[in-house]
């Protein structure tokens, strides 16, 4: 056989049906849903008088409109507490299992995925949530999905989908003090554009890559979507095996190591052909800051703001004008004279174990600057007991950090968590769009570290001369 | 879905790049679980100010363009989150058809699935076409689907690549989820033979 891509092999293995000129039928084997996203699409079903094929191969949980306050309390706003109550009942309806606010693995869908072993290599994962991607770190094929691909995936367990074309982004040698896995990707997004994956999955490759843990890989692969990929994939090793033995839905003894010899054979063989290629240095990537509206408008923390005028093009130079009137910046202001308003550690991105705890070590000791209001949100119930275990939350709220209940909270603000107008925050999140954490609000997107030292000082500063 | 038919439309051109979902349709409008009330939300920040006010300086607020029925737009247009709620807002608001110079993948799907019908023109094409309505306000397309063209009032005609399946599934308003059960034995075999753990 042909030498084959990571991407090839878990392709091959799923496909259902495929006739020429048609998508292909793919078959599913793990389904995540959340509360935005599906409640049309159970209404569809039960419409058409259809069930949920695989109820056991589908899990449910509310993370993206659920408050990050007292858990104890009634949700306040009823338009909210409708679409959660609907999930509910939905799930009781349909058979499927549900995390709901009150359960001890309740969190956002693509942190509790990997954390329960429900993400594994080699399988096809789906969601109605752009940020799907996430569950490639591990070497699945992950792909986000709108409401009525959700309701196509309930019905038939298979999801239609054209081949993608793969493009192998190679990052060699290590990350310097201080560069983290947030950084390879902003700068990822920032060398090949915001659509430079549109049409591919993304296969990261590479020593920088390897090197990576796979909470590391998770952020990486979480933003693929942010370079218009339909996924983004790391090859298995023995990291991810170390990471997923023990987890509640992996198998456990001997069926564990049946599984990992399987898993061994999915990385991409010698030879294997991709679309494209970019090829990155890692000893090159700064810390990195967004300066405009979308995650392709970054910089190095060195750098200043870029004066349109500079762009390559007239639609370039017109969206950068666009991004600064918005953002309230002047062009060749120094990233580092930035002063910001609040802080939020926490989203899909950057909520895990190991993000609060590189945060917190910045934090120790230290008071949050008395212009900034800072909160940390954790990714999930697992991961707020873990940090709690080890006094996390202790470093951050002697420090004047809010520690909240965990959920999506403030990276796209759809409970009260949001920014006011104007207000300026640096986010360990994924999307500095227009109004996205609150309307006129504005965003940089930096990593967690970056994020934590900038509360203290009340500006951006570069992790790596800091003390 | 509805079957898509051939129409002569007018047009509203949004001369920008890498349109996002969250502009198309802000967070705070998908709590609802229905798929219906997002048309008069599109572009909501855009168009109004934060007190309700119509902005006067956005295009789609100028008389001369009320009614379009076509968005004609930048690259990469609907990037972003996979809101479904995006096409449900530009459909409602009175929209059959995006042309753009290219979508994002789920946001292509997504109008797919709808019968908002996305059309991908060459970047020179729509950028010569916007600049026209821009200066004309009011003009119209007409979106011929089956022969896979826009064609101008003067008869300028552009063809436009489908895949023929989403063509199909357009033109005789066929439900997708029906179409994959006819392979259900298929379906039923690969479970048996599939491991998943």
């Amino acid at each position: 056989m042909a030498p084959r891509t990571l991407f090839e092999k878990v392709w091959d293995a799923h496909v259902v049906h495929q006739e020429q000129g048609q998508p292909a039928v793919l078959y599913v084997d793990c389904h995540l849903v959340h509360e935005v996203t599906s409640p049309q699409a159970f209404a569809g079903l039960r419409m058409a008088g259809r069930k949920v094929r695989r109820p056991d191969l589908t899990f449910a949980t509310m993370d993206h409109n659920v408050p990050t306050t007292d858990r104890s309390l009634p949700i306040v706003d009823p338009i909210s507490k409708r679409q959660v109550d609907t999930l509910a009942e939905n799930c009781r309806e349909f058979g499927v299992t549900l995390f709901d606010l009150d359960s001890p693995d309740q969190g956002i869908v693509h942190v509790i995925g990997p954390e329960l072993g429900i993400t594994q290599p080699g399988k096809t994962i789906v969601c109605g949530d752009s940020h799907t991607a996430t569950h490639g770190a591990v070497g699945a094929l992950a792909i986000g999905v709108g409401t009525s691909e959700v309701e196509h995936v309930l019905a038939t367990q298979c999801l239609l989908q054209s081949k993608p074309k793969i493009l192998a982004v190679t990052v060699n040698g290590r990350c310097g003090f201080g560069v983290t896995a947030k950084d390879i990707i902003l700068s990822i997004i920032g060398r090949i554009g915001v659509s430079g994956g549109v049409g591919h999955v993304i296969e990261y490759r590479g020593e920088a890559i390897e090197a990576l843990s796979m909470e590391e890989r998770m952020t990486v692969c979480n933003m693929s979507i942010e370079a218009g990929a339909r996924a983004g994939m790391i090859a298995p090793d023995e990291v991810t095996f170390a990471f997923l033995e023990g987890r509640r839905h992996v198998p456990k003894g001997k069926a564990f190591q049946s599984r990992v010899e399987f898993w061994r054979t999915l990385p991409s063989d010698d030879g294997a052909q991709f679309d494209r290629e970019v090829v990155m240095d890692a000893a090159e990537i700064a810390p990195q800051v967004t300066w405009g509206t979308n995650p392709g408008m970054v910089t190095d923390v060195t750098g200043e703001v870029p004066n349109p005028r500079d762009m390559d093009n007239e639609a370039d130079r017109q969206a950068a004008g666009r991004a600064l009137k918005y953002m309230g910046l002047e062009a060749g202001t120094p990233i580092a004279d930035i002063l910001i308003d609040r802080v939020f550690i926490g989203s899909c991105t950057n909520s895990r174990l190991l993000d609060l705890t590189e945060a917190a070590k910045i934090v120790k000791g230290k008071k949050v600057h008395s212009n900034v209001g800072a909160m940390v949100v954790p990714g999930s119930q697992s991961v707020k007991r873990a940090a709690e275990e080890r006094g996390l939350d202790r470093i951050f709220t002697e420090a004047g950090f809010e520690w909240r209940e965990s959920g999506c909270s403030m990276c796209l603000g759809m409970n009260e968590d949001v920014l006011n107008p104007k207000e300026r925050c640096a986010s360990t999140s994924n999307r500095n769009f227009e109004g996205r954490q609150g309307r006129d609000g504005r965003t940089h997107l930096v990593s967690p570290a970056m994020a934590a030292a900038a509360a203290i000082e009340g500006h951006f500063v570069d992790i790596r001369e800091w003390s | 879905m509805e079957p898509f038919k051939r129409f002569t439309g007018k047009v509203l051109p949004l001369n920008r790049a890498d349109v996002d979902t969250d502009q198309i349709i802000p967070k705070q409008f998908l709590k609802r679980i229905e798929k219906t009330g997002f048309g008069e939300f599109l572009f909501v920040d855009w168009r109004f100010t934060p007190e309700g006010e119509p902005k006067p300086d956005f295009i789609m607020n100028d008389p001369a363009y009320e009614g379009s029925e076509i968005l004609l737009t930048g690259s990469n247009f609907g990037c972003g989150s996979s809101r479904e709620h995006a096409p449900w807002a530009i459909q409602q608001a009175g929209f059959r058809v995006v042309i753009a110079p290219s979508f994002a993948d789920i946001f292509y799907n997504n109008c797919l699935k709808n019968g908002l019908l996305p059309v991908v023109l060459d970047k020179g094409i729509v950028n010569n076409l916007s600049a026209r309505f821009e200066a004309a306000p009011g003009g119209a397309l007409s979106v011929d689907l089956e022969g896979q063209t826009i064609t101008t009032v003067e008869g300028e005609a552009h063809h436009f690549d489908i895949d023929p399946f989403s063509k199909k599934c357009l033109l005789e308003g066929l439900d997708d989820i029906a179409l994959t059960l006819q392979h259900e034995s298929k379906i039923a075999a690969f479970e048996e033979a599939h491991t998943i753990s």
